[in-house]
């Protein structure tokens, strides 16, 4: 049957072909499906630009990447969790304390779920949030440098997974923790996890002008797992719904142990209720440990603060802040569409998707319908809140994302599709599969009230035969489809790079005005940075060496160093006297055991060196600047631990 | 005649010249307003990366306002041109001077505007042609002679991998425009002396 298919598809394309051949040399070209041509569709001819950015998580890159839609071109590669020698973030002085953390400093982390800012529902394109799943900690990133500005570690949480989405204003970014622990965490059984471990939901504060953020509550709930979340929109504003798996509290063998209640649930949070209590002095100060970096782009430096408390909150205290809706079977995406009305829940072992009501959960909050508790958080009737469900004929749905045109999408893992269906009928309008077995999806704005229902992007967590093979590693696959007809229709095919796990889109215009071209060198406020060449100079601290230098299109002031010993501590404080788009320059040395920098124009980044042996040795631009890039190397010399060299140093005598 | 001048006090504020130097890896050209005090770049960086594009074929740096005595003359020409043309209308207009006066006043402006295009391009060949002899980059023109980069007076030429189209700016174009103005005052000036008043009246409010 399978290939029978095949053949039919094979056949099909034949004809595909067959007829745009026709097409080209006849005069209608709007005649039928057959002749509307995806490749016209994904073609960004040659000095074009796309409509829409993509924001695809890297997952375990740590990193996140920037494409372009329809064309399915990678624009950049930030980093974010993970040490990155391509710019030296993480390896350069400046950046090291952006990735510390309670743990120490940590090189690498699993990024999740990007969610762009709102206001009012919709994005505004200031910023990017995104979650560290393995050491729990939130990023965000600015929408005009492209740059991570500052991570938050989120203590008493594990496996930073139902996060980092954003409520309607950006008031918060939440992180629900995955893994129940100790809280707080202390030596005990493991198999005493049921009614002992905990699971911290976080809230943590935007502040509105600049985006720092702040913890401001944790409500510690059930030992539950809290797999994904999302914000009530509109009517539903002031809420936040998480789901959950394991509400059998199991500890081990989860896969079965995990999988035996019918139903799970979706807690539904009224945050602004709980926000209320806690200015009101309620909740609990605990001790706490965890790092608060923060990158300053005017001395283009991070600094990392180690905060020592944190507020949590009983929800049993806060009467009406917390409900559980049952959902059947260990649901993974928790959506909201548009109007904030459906709370979508895609049971990941299930065929149907379960769709619940807002309006019918305050009524059977509103008229007692209840159906027992769950360590006092009271858990409400599943026929009382029920709006729908989508009788999809797929199995294994994981995640849905919105039109704004009435229009759900949800991809299921299982059956490889995403299916399309009606928001209010629950009826199916359409289904396409995808290559293979596809995780999540992004329609750009698609998570908040105003979807830009042109695009979906499935992201797939198996390629297998989509590209030329490269041995047993693959890059996954993801596939661009045009959901702005009845039916969807694939478009494109292009490998990401890590594994996305999620992905925000939003219009290139929203972005493309704010990006930055150049930092400003009359604004570096670097304590190394240098205005001028006539500032370059060298200066000893014992066995630290701190070089000031500069560069510019062709060189490096200075360029010959002498009177640096063997056990000296070399600082290369590199300030780029660029002002021009697109010109870093880069530096290495020889023997360094960290990364190179890129230095971006008006930018000063540091690396340390710190030789070994007697020399004269070599350093060099990196970076493609000119002409005579080439050209643009210097020399270091290196004298013995016991030598009496005096420092000096010249360009161009 | 009172009128015309005034219209030349936009060069305190317009360019006179505008110079744009375009290049496949400038798809956002670079550019330089010439002031009269001075010049600037049209992008707030241009200027430095003009400079620092010059110094691989040897040529020296934009000079600075203070660093050309014609930055800190031309302004005082330009003013003394306006307070003398708007006095010959405020008398051509009380009939205390002919229509000769605003010919001589066209003329006079003529003149030095010539000049000061001449001194310009003067200043353009020395810039473009006397050129560091260390320079990273010496380049030969097909006849095997030194290859030189003066930039054009008028009109666009093609300069190693650049684009350089050289124009007048809308404080030249003002500068037209007053100037033509007097002239027109000059012409129904000298047309009224042979016909009606209305014409007269009109010329001296030109």
């Amino acid at each position: 049957m399978k290939r029978f298919a095949f053949k039919i598809g094979i056949l099909l394309s034949g004809m595909a072909l067959l007829f745009s051949g026709c097409n080209q040399g006849g005069k209608s070209a709007n005649n039928g499906a057959l002749s509307s041509s995806a490749a016209e569709k994904v073609y960004v001819a040659p000095g074009e630009q796309d409509a829409y950015y993509a924001f695809l998580s890297g997952g375990y890159s740590g990193n996140l990447t920037v494409y372009g839609l329809p064309s399915g071109r990678m624009f950049k590669e930030i980093p974010v969790f993970s040490q990155f020698p391509t710019s030296g973030y993480g390896y350069s002085e400046e950046t090291k304390p952006l990735l510390n953390t309670s743990h120490g400093f940590i090189p690498w982390d699993d990024l999740h779920h990007p969610d762009i800012s709102q206001t009012n529902g919709e994005l505004d394109g200031r910023w990017i949030f995104v979650n560290g799943n393995n050491t729990p900690r939130i990023a965000r990133i600015s929408l005009s440098t492209f740059e991570t500005e500052e991570i938050i570690e989120v203590p008493n949480s594990a496996g930073n997974h139902s996060s980092s989405f954003i409520t309607e204003n950006t008031e918060y970014v939440v992180a629900g923790t995955r893994f129940s622990v100790p809280v707080p965490q202390r030596d005990m059984p493991i198999k005493e996890y049921k009614g002992n471990f905990k699971g911290a939901l976080t809230f943590i504060s935007v502040e509105p002008e600049h985006g720092h953020m702040e913890i401001e509550f944790q409500v510690i709930m059930p030992g539950f797992n809290y797999d994904l979340s999302h914000p009530g929109r509109g009517k539903s504003h002031g809420w936040f719904f998480f789901s959950t798996y394991n509400t059998e509290e199991a500890s081990s063998l989860l896969e079965v142990n995990a999988s035996q209640n019918d139903k799970d649930f979706i807690a539904a949070i009224n945050w602004q209720k709980i926000e209320e209590y806690v200015k009101n002095g309620g909740g609990t100060r605990v001790p706490a440990n965890y790092a608060h970096n923060v990158y300053d782009e005017s001395t283009h430096m991070a600094t990392s603060t180690m905060k020592k408390e944190v507020l949590t909150v009983d929800p049993t205290e806060v009467p009406g802040a917390v409900y559980l809706l049952p959902t059947p079977k260990s649901p993974h995406g928790c959506d909201v569409d548009p109007s904030g009305q459906y709370i979508i829940g895609s049971g990941k072992l299930s065929a149907d998707i379960t769709v619940h009501s807002f309006d019918n959960m305050l009524a059977a909050i509103e008229g007692g319908q209840f159906d027992g508790e769950a360590y006092g958080i009271p858990i409400l009737k599943f026929e009382e809140v029920l709006a729908g469900t989508v009788k999809s004929g797929g199995l294994g749905p994981l995640h849905t994302e919105f039109d704004g045109n009435g229009n759900a999408y949800t991809t299921f893992f299982i059956s490889s599709e995403v299916v399309k269906w009606q928001l209010g009928s629950w009826e199916v309008v359409d289904r396409k599969p995808t290559f293979y077995s596809v995780g999540h999806l992004m329609i750009p704005g698609g998570n908040s009230r105003k979807p830009f229902g042109k695009y979906l992007v499935a992201m797939n967590k198996i390629t297998k035969d989509r590209y030329l093979p490269t041995g047993p590693e693959m890059e996954h696959s993801a596939q661009i489809y045009d959901i702005s007809g009845e039916k969807m229709e694939l478009i494109y095919d292009f490998p990401t790079h890590g594994e996305p796990h999620y992905a925000a889109g939003c219009p290139a215009d929203l972005l493309k005005p704010n990006s930055k071209k150049i930092y400003r060198l009359d604004e570096n406020n670097h304590p190394y940075g240098i205005k001028s060449p006539a500032d370059a100079r060298v200066e000893r601290d014992g066995k630290d060496v701190h070089i000031y230098m500069s560069t510019i299109r062709s060189h490096f002031t200075p360029d010959n160093i002498e009177g640096v010993k063997v056990g000296d501590r070399v600082y290369f404080h590199v300030t780029n006297h660029e002002q021009d788009f697109d010109v870093p320059h880069g530096f290495a040395a020889i023997g360094a055991n960290t990364s190179e920098i890129l230095v971006m124009p008006g930018q000063t980044k540091t690396i340390i060196w710190e030789p070994k042996q007697v020399g004269v040795w070599p350093f060099y631009c990196t970076d493609f600047c000119s002409a005579l890039h080439q050209e643009m190397q210097g020399y270091i010399r290196v004298s013995a631990a016991n030598s009496n060299m005096e420092l000096s140093w010249s360009v161009g005598d | 005649m009172i009128l015309g001048p005034l219209f030349l006090l936009g060069l305190y504020f317009l360019p006179l010249w505008n110079i744009m130097l375009g290049a496949p890896q400038y798809p956002e050209p670079l550019g330089m307003n010439i002031h009269i005090n001075g010049i600037r770049g049209v992008s707030e960086f241009d200027i430095q990366n003009i400079d620092g594009l010059n110094h691989y074929i040897g040529m020296r740096t934009l000079p600075k306002d203070e660093d050309m005595w014609e930055f800190s003359a031309f302004p005082l020409i330009v003013g003394g041109m306006i307070a003398l043309g708007v006095l010959v209308g405020l008398l051509g207009y009380s009939n205390k001077l002919t229509y000769k006066w605003f010919i001589g006043w066209f003329l006079l402006m003529s003149v030095l505007g010539v000049l000061g295009m001449y001194d310009f391009n003067n200043w353009m060949v020395d810039y473009g042609t006397n050129l560091d002899p260390n320079a990273i980059m010496k380049l030969e023109n097909p006849d095997g002679t030194p290859m030189t980069y003066k930039p054009p007076l008028f009109g666009h030429v093609k300069m190693l991998n650049f684009d350089v189209t050289s124009l007048p700016a809308p404080g030249a174009w003002m500068m037209f425009v007053g100037m033509s103005l007097t002239l027109a005052a000059g012409y129904l000036g000298w047309k009224s002396s042979r016909i009606t008043p209305d014409v007269e009246i009109s010329a001296r409010l030109v």
